[in-house]
């Protein structure tokens, strides 16, 4: 039988503002009772006792240019890429603590909150917001806004869902959105290895190790053109994709050169781009790293 | 919070299929995405909370230059209320009618002031006469019950020379004969009920109490196309007709008390509410809902879906109430059918697609002929607009509907020689003309038309002159699903789908054309910029 419409839901138009009906699950779920104190309180115990001994214990991340953020008054959107269910984890383990104790994630609607119970845990345990993935929709953009207005960092994964290969994937609008109308710094931050620990489909938890990277604040004024903003972040992302496979200093060069590799691969089959995954992000073979550069490297 | 207002959605490639109603039928059709658009009608208005008191207060207070209702109520006066007839509302509302909420708090008032000689008249114009189940409808078992067996309930017979009186001549030479009784009363009350813009005002009496030799001066071509469109009384000369024939019986000394009623859109009750709710908003019932009757739909014969269809009573709702003299009241109406019916619409299409259902004024508990598929689609939904048409001047008009080549001999005799023989040999409403009077003379028709349930014998003509506008407007016109017989004596062109008909009219208004779809019923009407 046709899954279309009449039998499937129909798609509710772009254009049409949806309206907010009482559902208990989904992008209209209601969050804001996870943000209340005692939730909040509950939540950073749960984060500071269990999540972030079992990150360290899983991923033992080492971190990269945090002291950046010691310039930088909350609140700001922490700009990740993403490539495992752990990235989540280990970001608000790895945020400092005048980051942590008040932070929201944006998290797939359709993912985190198609089911009530899944709402509920993921709301409490991440203080997830849904955000709609499938279709332009400024209502979980909205309410990004409205928090990070209200002094809440955010931590956001810009590309709308998992890498499934583990290279990036194109950049969405929805962080520059969310800068351009608050004001607010965009901190760009790389994760690498955790594809390698628990990629898109996998079951199974490989225990390694990562590496997170902070980047340069990106500061602007509100109101400045959000495709401006989101170039900036994919320049940043770039330079720390390089930095985390090369090191500070020749990937600062190759940014200021734009030289960068994309770290977005290359456009190759399945198998060369999995053969020329950066180290941490594969199975760890050093080697591949070399390969990776010698045919890539402009 | 008040009641949507209406929406154009522009279709884009997840938009979900839109309801086209087919006649006794309905089904989901897919608009080219990019360059469609659907306009759907504003959401039903919220009802009077107390119909019976606006009622009184409307007739204790009336507009313009009447006195209340009660001042001109006196034991020994001749008291006529007049009021529409079966064509009005569609579908048929569940009871009690707006009428029956208005006559029964009339004949309360004409009870306290002893009114003794007071006649109940269905102004019919030219229409069919209602039978005996439409009339209890319309005006309640009490009325009917108190009335007809009396003879005090009457249906305006316009071919009856002893039940006419010519009042005079307008100064553009329309003559205006209407219903002797209703002209010789102390006071005529008229009770109208409001569907459309076009109904209402001077024309409740100029047209629906009035004869064919009266009527024949503005039901014909010329007015028609000169009336742009007749839904638009300030760009009508079917409505400046009226006004001046309406003007006229009030300078004869008939004294006129106009009640106008209107009502909400919601059309059906609530297992089809699906039919009147925008697709995307469906839920798993409407979905459901539309499945299994759709599905039944097939399954049934002709006659079986037509008796469930006519069966089906709307819950619709009074929204206002006006009484007094008919200008002022007529220009408070339209504000209330404004409000319930407009949209506002940017710019013109290249083709105006339109579902057309199984009802239009003419054809109540009937057959939906070929005629009046032309006419509720050219006559009718084309002419819903303000400003300009929908469709830019030649562009193409696509309708959905069966178009059975069937008649009901006994509502539409004279269709049946006009289909066969008026327009076998010309589609043109200017060229018809050369055909009117013998129809409209004929003994035969006349015969039927006083005595049985049969439509006068002019009116399928009247029918092809509501189409006058459009066809001149239009270069094409495609009927998706249609007899393709029919579908060709009529002038048209008959497609099998909709991809097809969109490919036909290209040949008229070239690749890609614009396309318009209107979601209707329930009744809207466009304004478009």
């Amino acid at each position: 039988m046709s899954r279309e419409f009449p039998f499937a839901k129909p798609v509710w138009p772009v254009q049409v503002p949806a309206p907010l009906p009482a559902r208990s699950a989904g992008i209209y779920y209601d969050t804001s009772w996870s943000r209340s104190k005692l939730a909040n309180c509950t939540r950073s115990a749960f984060v500071d006792n269990v999540l972030r001994p079992a990150i360290h214990l899983i991923a033992r991340p080492s971190i990269e240019g945090v002291e950046a953020l010691n310039l930088l008054e909350p609140p700001a959107i922490f700009v990740a890429n993403h490539s495992s269910h752990l990235d989540t984890p280990l970001m608000l383990s790895v945020l400092p603590k005048r980051f942590r104790e008040k932070v929201a994630v944006a998290a797939a609607a359709d993912y985190f909150f198609d089911r009530t119970w899944k709402a509920h845990l993921f709301s409490l345990a991440l203080a997830a917001i849904p955000v709609e993935r499938k279709r332009p929709d400024r209502t979980s953009a909205r309410l990004a806004v409205s928090l990070i207005e209200d002094g809440w960092n955010l931590v956001i994964f810009p590309e709308g869902g998992r890498s499934p290969d583990g290279w990036m994937q194109e950049i969405r609008g929805g962080a520059a959105y969310m800068a351009e109308h608050t004001g607010r710094p965009l901190v760009p931050v790389h994760v690498d290895g955790t594809y390698a620990i628990m990629p898109k489909g996998g079951t199974k938890l490989r225990p390694g190790s990562t590496r997170v990277t902070f980047g340069r604040p990106i500061s602007h004024t509100a109101g400045e053109n959000a495709h401006r903003i989101g170039k900036q972040i994919y320049d940043e992302f770039a330079r720390l994709a390089d930095e985390s496979s090369s090191d500070w200093w020749t990937a600062t060069k190759r940014a200021a050169a734009g030289t960068s590799p994309s770290p977005r691969g290359p456009e190759a089959a399945a198998w060369l781009r999995a053969w020329n995954l950066p180290s941490g992000s594969g199975d760890g073979a050093s080697s591949r790293l070399a390969r990776r550069r010698s045919s890539f490297e402009p | 919070m008040s009641p949507r207002p209406g929406y154009v959605l522009e279709v884009d490639r997840s938009t979900p299929p839109v309801l086209f109603w087919n006649g006794e039928g309905y089904l989901l059709e897919k608009l080219p995405p990019e360059r469609s658009r659907i306009i759907y009608p504003p959401d039903p208005l919220h009802p009077l909370e107390d119909p019976i008191a606006k009622i009184r207060h409307a007739l204790d207070h009336p507009m313009g230059d009447s006195q209340p209702l009660k001042t001109l109520l006196r034991s020994d006066m001749r008291l006529t209320i007049a009021f529409d007839d079966v064509s009005l509302p569609l579908p048929a509302m569940q009871a009690p009618d707006a009428r029956q909420l208005v006559i029964e708090q009339l004949l309360e008032l004409a009870a306290e002031a002893g009114v003794e000689d007071v006649i109940l008249l269905a102004a019919l114009s030219l229409h069919r006469r209602m039978t005996e189940m439409e009339l209890r409808h319309a005006l309640g078992n009490r009325v009917y019950n108190a009335f007809e067996p009396h003879g005090l309930l009457l249906q305006h017979d316009a071919e009856d020379p002893d039940g006419l009186i010519l009042l005079g001549t307008t100064d553009h030479g329309e003559e205006v004969e209407i219903n002797r009784r209703a002209a010789t009363s102390d006071l005529l009350v008229y009770v109208n009920i409001n569907l459309v813009p076009m109904d209402g005002g001077h024309k409740s009496v100029a047209t629906g109490l009035a004869s064919y030799r009266s009527v024949r001066h503005h039901h014909n071509a010329h007015t028609m196309t000169h009336s742009r469109s007749f839904m638009d009384m300030d760009h009508s000369e079917l409505h400046s007709a009226n006004w001046r024939m309406g003007r006229l019986i009030r300078e004869s000394g008939v004294k006129v008390f106009q009640i106008e009623t209107t009502l909400n859109t919601n059309a059906f009750p609530s297992q089809f509410s699906f039919l009147q709710r925008r697709e995307w908003e469906w839920t798993p019932r409407d979905r459901a809902g539309f499945f299994a009757s759709s599905k039944a739909l097939t399954l049934m014969g002709d006659r079986a879906r037509r008796a469930l269809f006519h069966s089906i009573k709307a819950p619709m709702q009074l929204t206002s109430v006006q009484a007094g003299e008919v200008e002022a009241v007529h220009e408070s109406t339209l504000t209330h059918v404004y409000r319930q019916q407009l949209v506002h619409v940017d710019g013109q299409t290249d083709i105006l697609t339109m579902g057309l259902p199984y009802i239009s004024p003419y054809n109540v508990n009937s057959i939906m002929n070929p005629i009046l598929v032309a006419c509720l689609g050219l006559g009718y939904l084309f002419n819903m607009y303000r400003g300009k048409p929908l469709v830019r001047e030649g562009g193409v008009v696509i309708m959905r509907h069966p178009t059975p080549l069937a008649f009901n001999t006994a509502h539409h005799p004279s269709y049946i020689d006009f289909f066969e023989e008026v327009l076998a040999d010309t589609t043109d409403p200017g060229q018809i003309s050369k055909y009117e009077e013998a129809y409209a003379n004929d003994p035969w028709y006349i015969q039927l038309y006083r005595t049985g349930h049969a439509y006068h014998g002019v009116h399928p003509f009247y029918m092809w002159y509501w189409c006058a506008h459009a066809l001149e407007h239009l270069s094409s016109v495609i009927v998706i699903g249609g007899d393709r017989r029919a579908v060709k004596r009529l002038g048209f062109r008959p497609a099998s789908t909709l991809d097809d008909a969109l490919e036909m009219a290209e040949d008229s208004v070239g690749s890609q054309p614009t396309i318009t779809h209107i979601r209707v019923p329930p009744l809207m009407m466009a304004e478009v910029s």
